[in-house]
């Protein structure tokens, strides 16, 4: 049953590949020609080469202008077999590489709209190994694995053809002999496939340990423990040593074991032939040319059983992207959406349900009110739902009841861009783009002046250190940040959201990387920022939290208390005991 | 590269062997198509039927003596490969285990893990291949040249005319596509660059509306990687029909030689036969002998990779003067005009810090992001060696201590709180391996942790998992600050290690800290005031200098910085130094 289920998934997922070769299946026909046209004429040359032999019997014994005529054919057969196959490889370069692309081009593209939810629900390492090694996989197995089964089974028919053609009896040799070669190399992949597990094991548990102990070397340095662990590492890297010898020798007996096999055939003709021939049922040109079929014959086999695995692997890892292709995108914008503008900072939340999750509840009949440049201030215990009521105001995720306007629009009837866009927004996760600081800088408004941009810099602290920089605001961020801190990439992030300026400001712990002390220096710059923006402000330190005009403390995604600073110390309430807590050493 | 040899030391005669045995194999394979000739000048020439079967058996035993070597030889080369890896690993590991902090941060623990897992694969399986292979092919090949001069001189000339013919076109093409794959791999890498990005920093770009942009970026950089593949793609094409036709061709002449030299009687049938043979082995030989040299050549880059980790000296050395007795009545830590510029760095990390601690004493170090604190209390244990002035313990500079003996007396807590996999037990004891059960619940309830030992079902031997991720942070702090106190410590230094912690807890840390009866010296590390007001000294850090030293009061009267790190938490300043008089 979960065979035909899984037979009946990797129909769907051919099925789906051959619409991406679909595109170019003018290639694939001609690839598909020169293939037969190059085995035809690769197994036809020593039929040639056996015809020319057979002119060549003894001194005085040759007639040359047989075999010039004879030659000629073959330089005929070797041109037309070395134009087919360059045109062949040149037609299966251009599908591959052509696939290849199309399929990247169309995951980077879902990946552009897919739901903040399901990104933040897979694994990036996972998700980018899809669109960049599994097409890959996928590239190689699939397209090269198939031209591989196609010209070695074009291979295997056209040499018992042409055998059977010369001599039946001959043949049979042949055929009786080569399944003892799948069945030897078949035996010892069985025997292998054990010591390979445990080999994989061993190296996984050693890895592990590399892992744990070279990425904290500086631990096991401290408590001088070099000695103990050196001690661990050794017993695990002998048993590795144990199972890999055991491994790479078995593995490496197949092809000497296939090689004898082969040779076994190709006595078996070489003896049968001789006979034959001595009773004068074929000639000395055709033995010569089974000879060569002997050889050739056998290699398809040994090749084809690679093939099917590697085949099966580039299904699947061909599903594995089309699975994130056909992942479902993100609600579509309505046609007539509206594109919000003039916004002055109007935001209400109505009766707002949403979870993560279908079976937990998280934030339930959230109603709150904003007026134009309202500072509100959200705090409470981690996981109270802070961070997700940034998401719902963003339209990262979508309300599951209730709703969000901005101005009195329903931003599900807003376009994204234009929502988003009337956002400034500082994370606690300072993510830059692997580009120039300037780049970066200048992502939210690209038209920007040099003189903004410095302005800017200079408002979030960041101009000083930047221009320490080797190259100012040209140096190249690496990945990740690259040897920036995480206090200066928070710099960056607010300089990023200074220069732009939009009319409503998210700041979600957009300063828990910076010491208090420089904290202070900014929040002047901020302060200024905020002067008639509507701002949502998430943060632990209090001392941020004070100033604002609304404060929230949520707990279990519900609004426990409302009010100012004051009002809300003098309810004595959660935040009155929050607030003391930090002074309670 | 060629240092790493040392590690075939023990397997000289595997390596020698094996190759030796492949030779062997490759040589019977070489004598079959003699056999064959023979058959055809002989058996069936002469109707000898009985020669022919008698020839028959002759191959059939040159197949099974050229299994037998062959599998001898597997078994070498897989020996000598594996063992050479293995000890290799080895030394690795345990030369990482001696490098200082310095070192280790130059490398990078990726770098370093990568060097010892698939560097050393790619090496074993290279050295495997060589020592298979890298005899074979070219034994072969000439083999083949060599078994066509015993037949007949003219006709080997053209095998002495394919030969290098057909190197230059196979050697030729990979020399000139292996660096384009290079650039292959580099524009792949940055298809995964952006997908990466693109994902990490969904939230930004989404918010910024650059969906547009990142998907034209994205499309350039696909385009360029399919344009390079294409290129690298047609030259590689070229291979095959190249070949193809050469050797082909080579077999063309070879035939109409053999037309001539047999029709003059020098040469018969079947040895027509031979020749035509020999020359079908020669480019199977040869395109093995190519892609052995690409696995080579990457593995030989993997090995020089794992030799320049190799060469990574350890920059500490112990200093002369270990052995005298440590002074009386000196300070247990003392700083004198200590600076640390860190190597590669513009400036210095600190400057000029002096100061010095007694037994029982609390240091508090208080700054910035950056400032430097970290590196100053790195350089009691020898983490890092101070670029110029002198750290002492008891007197002595810590240059002279053995690295081992240093450390055993400091425990330090890093900000990073890191468990090892096993039972907390068995991390408790990384402090002191023969501790009893009482001293590790007594440094439990010190760093306020029994009740997380408590809270477990298996109390001390409960597992922890890689990382320690079944830990909460707060709880991984409070493990890592018992783990330190295991060891009873002279010196303890917590570096910013509590800032998982809640105030009251913190405080309670601080307070059973004070209370040891080994009376260590305690070095605090915060970004908070209120974690190290009580300390008997605190030093204020800036851009790596002391600003400020002091008690909390003093500071909070004349230190500018200090006072503006205390108004950023707080709002009391006028109030406490009212108070204070």
């Amino acid at each position: 049953m979960q065979n035909r289920e899984g037979r009946l998934r990797q129909r769907a997922t051919i099925r789906k590949v051959l619409l991406y070769i679909r595109k170019y299946w003018a290639f694939l026909i001609l690839s598909l020609l020169l293939a037969v046209v190059t085995v035809f004429a690769t197994l036809y040359l020593p039929i040639l080469t056996g015809r020319v032999i057979d002119q060549i019997l003894g001194p005085g014994q040759v007639d040359f202008a047989k075999i010039s005529s004879i030659l000629l054919g073959m330089g005929i057969v070797i041109g037309i077999t070395a134009l087919a196959q360059w045109l062949m490889n040149v037609c299966n370069n251009k599908i591959t590489y052509g696939v290849v692309r199309d399929i990247r081009r169309d995951a980077f593209a879902k990946i552009e709209i897919l739901p903040l939810k399901y990104i933040d629900g897979h694994s990036h390492g996972d998700l980018v190994s899809r669109v960049v090694a599994d097409v890959d996989q996928f590239a190689d197995g699939l397209l090269m694995g198939f031209t591989q089964l196609f010209t070695g089974v074009l291979t295997i028919v056209g040499t018992l053809g042409f055998m059977l053609s010369v001599h039946v009896g001959i043949t049979l040799v042949v055929v009786l002999i080569t399944p003892v070669s799948l069945f030897v190399a078949s035996f010892i992949a069985k025997r292998t496939y054990t010591m390979f597990r445990k080999q994989s094991e061993a190296r996984g548990e050693q890895t592990a340990l590399i892992d744990e102990m070279i990425g904290n070397q500086k631990v096991v340095q401290a408590f001088g423990r070099e000695e103990q662990v050196q001690e661990q590492f050794d017993e695990i890297n002998k048993k590795l040593e144990h199972f890999s010898l055991r491994a790479t020798f078995f593995s490496s007996i197949t092809n000497p074991s296939t090689r004898f096999v082969n040779g076994l055939v190709y006595t078996g003709v070489g003896v049968v032939g001789s006979l034959v021939a001595i009773g004068g049922g074929i000639t000395v040109g055709q033995l010569s040319c089974f000879l060569s079929y002997a050889n050739q014959y056998t290699k398809p086999f040994n090749e084809i059983s690679g093939v099917v695995t590697e085949l099966q692997n580039a299904l699947a890892c061909a599903a594995r992207v089309l699975e994130l292709i056909e992942e479902e995108p993100q609600v579509p914008e309505d046609t007539d959406a509206v594109e919000v503008a003039d916004v002055s900072g109007n935001v209400e939340l109505r009766q707002v349900y949403f979870s993560y999750r279908a079976d937990q509840r998280l934030i339930e009949d959230f109603n709150l009110k904003v007026e134009p440049g309202q500072r509100v201030a959200i705090v409470g215990p981690t996981g109270c739902g802070k961070t997700t009521l940034i998401n719902l105001l963003m339209r990262f995720y979508d309300v599951n009841q209730g709703s969000i306007s901005v101005e009195g629009h329903d931003i599900r009837r807003v376009t994204r861009g234009s929502l988003r866009e009337n956002y400034g927004m500082v994370l606690q996760e300072t993510w830059l783009k692997h580009a120039t600081i300037r780049e970066n800088l200048l992502m939210g408004k690209p038209e920007a002046t040099e003189e903004e941009m410095i302005a800017a810099a200079k408002g979030a602290h960041a101009h000083s250190f930047i221009r320490r920089l080797p190259k100012g605001y040209d140096t190249v961020i690496g990945e990740e940040g690259g040897s920036l801190s995480a206090g200066q990439r928070q710099l960056l992030c607010i300089a990023r959201v200074m220069l732009c300026l939009p009319p409503m400001l998210i700041l979600d712990e957009a300063t828990s990387s910076i010491d208090t002390r420089t904290e202070m220096k900014i929040q002047n710059a901020f302060a200024a920022m905020m002067q008639g923006r509507t701002s949502f402000i998430v943060a632990h330190r209090l001392s941020t939290i004070q100033s604002a005009d609304v404060i929230l403390y949520m707990q279990g995604g519900k609004i426990l208390e409302q009010g100012s600073h004051h009002q809300l110390l003098d309810r004595n309430g959660y935040y009155a005991k929050l607030y003391r807590s930090q002074f309670d050493s | 590269m060629r240092k790493l040899l040392v590690y075939m030391k023990d397997y000289r005669k595997e390596s020698i062997l094996a190759p030796l045995f492949k030779m062997l194999e490759a040589a019977f394979e070489l004598l079959v198509p003699l056999v064959v000739a023979a058959m055809i000048d002989v058996g069936i020439a002469g109707s000898d039927k009985p020669y022919i079967v008698k020839m028959s058996l002759i191959m059939v035993a040159l197949g099974v003596i050229g299994l037998v070597c062959s599998i001898t030889a597997q078994y070498f080369s897989a020996k000598a490969a594996v063992g050479f890896a293995a000890r290799l690993r080895h030394s690795l590991f345990a030369h990482v285990q001696g490098l200082s902090f310095g070192e280790l941060d130059t490398l990078g623990s990726a770098t370093l893990i990568t060097r010892m897992t698939s560097d050393i694969n790619q090496v074993q399986s290279g050295v495997n291949l060589v020592l298979r292979l890298f005899l074979r092919s070219p034994f072969i090949v000439f083999g083949a040249m060599v078994m066509a001069f015993t037949i007949d001189l003219k006709a080997a000339l053209i095998f002495v005319v394919t030969i290098p013919l057909l190197s230059v076109v196979v050697f030729g093409i990979m020399l000139v596509s292996i660096p384009l794959y290079k650039k292959v791999q580099s524009r792949l890498d940055r298809v995964l660059g952006i997908t990466r990005e693109n994902l990490a920093g969904v939230r930004v770009l989404r918010a910024f509306h650059r969906e547009k942009q990142e998907e034209e970026s994205f499309g350039q950089a696909n385009y360029e990687l399919t344009h390079m593949q294409n290129f690298v793609g047609r030259i590689t094409a070229v291979m095959n029909p190249v070949t193809y036709i050469i050797i082909n061709g080579a077999l063309m002449v070879l035939l109409y030689t053999g037309a001539v030299r047999v029709d003059a009687g020098i040469l018969t049938q079947g040895q027509v036969v031979a020749l035509v043979n020999y020359m079908s082995q020669i480019l199977v030989e040869l395109v093995k002998l190519a892609n052995l040299i690409i696995t080579v050549t990457k593995a030989v880059a993997c090995g020089n990779r794992i030799q320049s980790v190799l060469e990574v000296q350890n920059s500490q050395k112990q200093e002369q003067g270990f052995g005298k007795t440590a002074a009386q009545n000196a300070p247990v830590v003392e700083f004198c005009h200590v600076s640390l510029t860190y190597p590669g760095a513009g400036g210095a990390t600190l400057e000029d810090i002096h100061f010095t601690a007694y037994p029982g004493e609390t240091i508090g170090i208080i700054g910035g992001t950056g400032s430097g604190k970290s590196s100053l209390v790195h350089l009691i244990p020898r983490f890092y060696d101070a670029t110029q002035g002198r750290v002492l313990f008891h007197g002595r500079d810590v240059k002279e201590y053995p690295v081992k003996e240093l450390r055993s007396k400091v425990g330090i807590v890093l900000q990073k709180a890191v468990l090892f996999s096993g039972t907390i037990e068995e991390n408790l004891r990384w402090g002191k391996e023969d501790a009893s059960e009482e001293e590790l619940w007594e440094a439990l309830a010190v760093a306020q942790a029994a009740e997380v030992v408590e809270g477990k079902s298996d109390g001390l031997k409960e597992q922890v998992t890689q990382g320690g991720k079944n830990f909460s942070g707060g709880q991984r702090q409070r493990l890592t600050i018992a783990r330190a106190l295991v060891k009873k410590p002279e010196i303890l230094i917590l570096d910013d290690s509590a800032s998982a912690l809640d105030y009251a807890t913190d405080a309670r840390l601080r307070k059973a800290i004070g209370e040891l009866k080994e009376n260590p010296v305690v070095f605090l590390v915060s970004q908070r005031t209120s974690s190290i007001r009580n300390a008997d000294k605190i030093l204020v850090l800036e851009d790596g200098a002391v600003v400020g030293m002091g008690t909390h009061l003093e500071l909070l009267k004349n230190c500018q910085v200090y006072q503006e790190i205390y108004d950023s938490q707080y709002q009391d300043r006028e109030e406490v130094l009212r108070d204070a008089k």
